[in-house]
């Protein structure tokens, strides 16, 4: 299995990301390398294994419907690059 | 050329719990924007979600009311996505591993009873809320975290009147298991649908189509029998049917474009790494399933048999179970099936109706209908005054003997008075004595109803017609 240029370029896009030309061919370089070195898991049989849904073998952490205290608005906004009448202020977007 | 129509439904349904589902802020409705939010549902740096065990037995309670396999390990998963309204940039959801499966809601079609296959339900966390404003868009995340159990049918339904009857039963029965309060005007209950057509006969799928922002029962059927003939004409015409999302736009009764497949979503879900493994034993589902209340289907059946009630009568009795809770107590309280039927199908669910108000909101008590009926019976008062009765009790709340008594409305039942009335009534009116002389069996009528007039509705109509058939007789 390998990634080219356009994958590299797909993915940086769902990730909202720029790359420069130099950049992605790196980028695909490193990816296909990595790539190849997982490939070495594909060895192991695993015929008759049943896919793993997560990666640790812990189970059902809690919690009850009881209500705990939020945050006040100010401290909530306080990080935020732009803010009006208790709201997050973006950029427009369109549903 | 014949179609047939392929309708799917995928539903989200906001839980009522006290908490969200990964943290314990408020899930309460309507608070100040913003103020109901913590570092887990804003998705802060080093926080990190715990699942609310609430939301796990109400969506095992929601999956087994809808006859669905619970599965006995899941996982939580990350779907990826940007938007505003998500504060992680990607939604807690599940993906390969739903809490519930393969189930089915069965519906009333003119062909029988049909079962709609439910092929899963998830737990899931809702979004934020996006305002839009001119220059801005501008968000709160009270809703954020807010959890919701997705129901995604199987593409059972051959038309949007069965997708409407589908959304009815699917209401009703998890307003009954009292996991979602059902509101489709506050948002807690949302439809999307998938509908695609073939030609009658074909065994391929067509393509389909998804239509969003439907906010009413009546919206949804109304959406998809335009999208139906939408699809129809354009197949009609060669012309190829898109895979895209529209969006339904009430005002103008239509369905608009709002993105086509090359632009969709790839979600990239993968294993939620800030959760482990949920895994559910016979024991929690078996104490949940002896939490389960009658269910509409069962409650309809045993109307039937136990009350002897017509199936419409049933049908539309049990399809709230407020509704059918109050029936029931009238019941309980000595009345006559039928006849309590007879009055919450008609002034009641008109009256409601007319208000744009539900059965909870009725001031005067079960009680109070039974007593009204009583006093029918009882030739206390008559038909027609009880409906006037029964206004004020509407209006009030006031017990309907208290009503009688104030406003002197007991029907009169003394023949020397009717025939008193009478005969004053046929003096004023020779014609109608000579129509009915010469044969016009309609005059009679119109004689009843002036004597009615005359005694504001008070005198008691069997022996008004006794009397004025003895008078009529001497003339």
């Amino acid at each position: 299995m390998s990634v080219s240029i356009k994958d590299v370029e797909y993915v940086a896009k769902l990730a909202r990301l720029e790359f420069s030309e130099k950049e992605k061919v790196k980028f695909t370089e490193e990816l296909n390398s990595i790539l190849k070195y997982v490939e070495k898991l594909s060895e192991v049989d695993t015929s008759g294994v049943e896919p793993a849904i997560g990666a640790y073998p812990m189970y059902n952490a809690l919690r009850e419907d009881e209500i705990s205290p939020s945050l006040d608005r100010e401290e909530i906004l306080k990080n935020a690059p732009d803010k009006q009448d208790g709201y997050f202020k973006v950029p427009k977007v369109i549903d | 050329m014949d179609f047939e129509v392929i309708i799917g439904l995928e539903v989200h349904a906001e839980l009522s719990t006290n908490t969200k589902i990964y943290c314990g802020c408020t899930t309460e409705f309507g608070g100040e924007q913003n103020t109901h939010c913590c570092p887990v549902c804003l998705g802060l740096p080093g926080s990190l979600p715990v699942l609310n065990k609430k939301v796990v037995d109400y969506a095992i309670k929601a999956g087994l009311a809808l006859n669905c396999d619970i599965n006995r390990l899941t996982h939580m998963a990350r779907k990826n996505y940007f938007y505003p309204d998500t504060p992680k940039n990607y939604q807690i959801t599940q993906d390969e591993t739903p809490l519930c499966r393969d189930g089915y809601i069965e519906i009333e079609t003119e062909g029988g009873l049909k079962k709609i296959g439910i092929q899963r339900i998830h737990i899931e966390e809702d979004a934020g809320k996006n305002v839009h404003m001119e220059d801005s868009s501008y968000v709160d995340y009270n809703r954020a975290g807010v959890p919701l159990i997705e129901i995604v049918s199987k593409p059972d339904m051959r038309s949007p009147k069965e997708a409407r009857m589908y959304l009815e039963k699917l209401k009703a029965i998890l307003q009954y298991t009292g996991v979602s309060d059902v509101k489709m005007e506050e948002g807690s209950l949302r439809c999307d649908a998938n509908i695609s057509i073939r030609p009658e006969g074909s065994n391929e799928f067509g393509t389909k189509v998804e239509v969003k922002n439907m906010n009413s029962f009546r919206a949804v059927e109304r959406a998809l029998e335009y999208e139906a003939k939408r699809q129809m004409e354009a197949y009609e015409r060669g012309e190829k049917i898109i895979q895209e999302t529209r969006r339904w736009d009430e005002g103008r009764g239509e369905t608009v474009t709002m993105r086509s497949k090359e632009e969709a979503h790839d979600y990239r879900y993968f294993p939620e790494p800030d959760m482990i493994y949920l895994s559910v034993d016979d024991e929690w589902i078996e104490s949940i399933r002896k939490s389960l209340p009658e269910l509409p289907d069962a409650r309809r059946r045993r109307y039937i048999n136990e009350f002897g009630l017509p199936e419409y009568d049933s049908e539309i009795l049990t399809s709230s179970k407020k509704l059918a809770d109050f029936f029931e107590e009238c019941v309980n309280e000595g009345g006559r099936p039928k006849e309590i039927s007879n009055w919450i199908m008609g002034e009641i669910l008109r009256t409601l109706k007319d208000r744009s108000m539900e059965i909870e909101d009725i001031k005067f008590a079960p009680g109070h209908l039974v007593k009204l009926v009583s006093l029918v019976d009882k030739g206390t008062i008559s038909g027609t005054i009880a409906k006037k009765v029964f206004k004020d009790m509407f209006e009030t709340g006031e017990d309907p003997e208290k009503i009688v008594k104030e406003k002197g409305l007991v029907q009169v039942s003394d023949e020397g008075a009717i025939r008193e009335l009478i005969n004053k009534v046929l003096d004023e009116n020779p014609q109608s004595v000579a129509d009915f002389k010469a044969g016009k069996t309609k005059a009679m009528g119109f004689i009843v109803g002036q004597v009615m007039k005359a005694s504001k509705g008070k005198a008691n109509p069997q022996i008004v017609n006794k009397i004025l058939t003895e008078e009529l007789n001497k003339r």
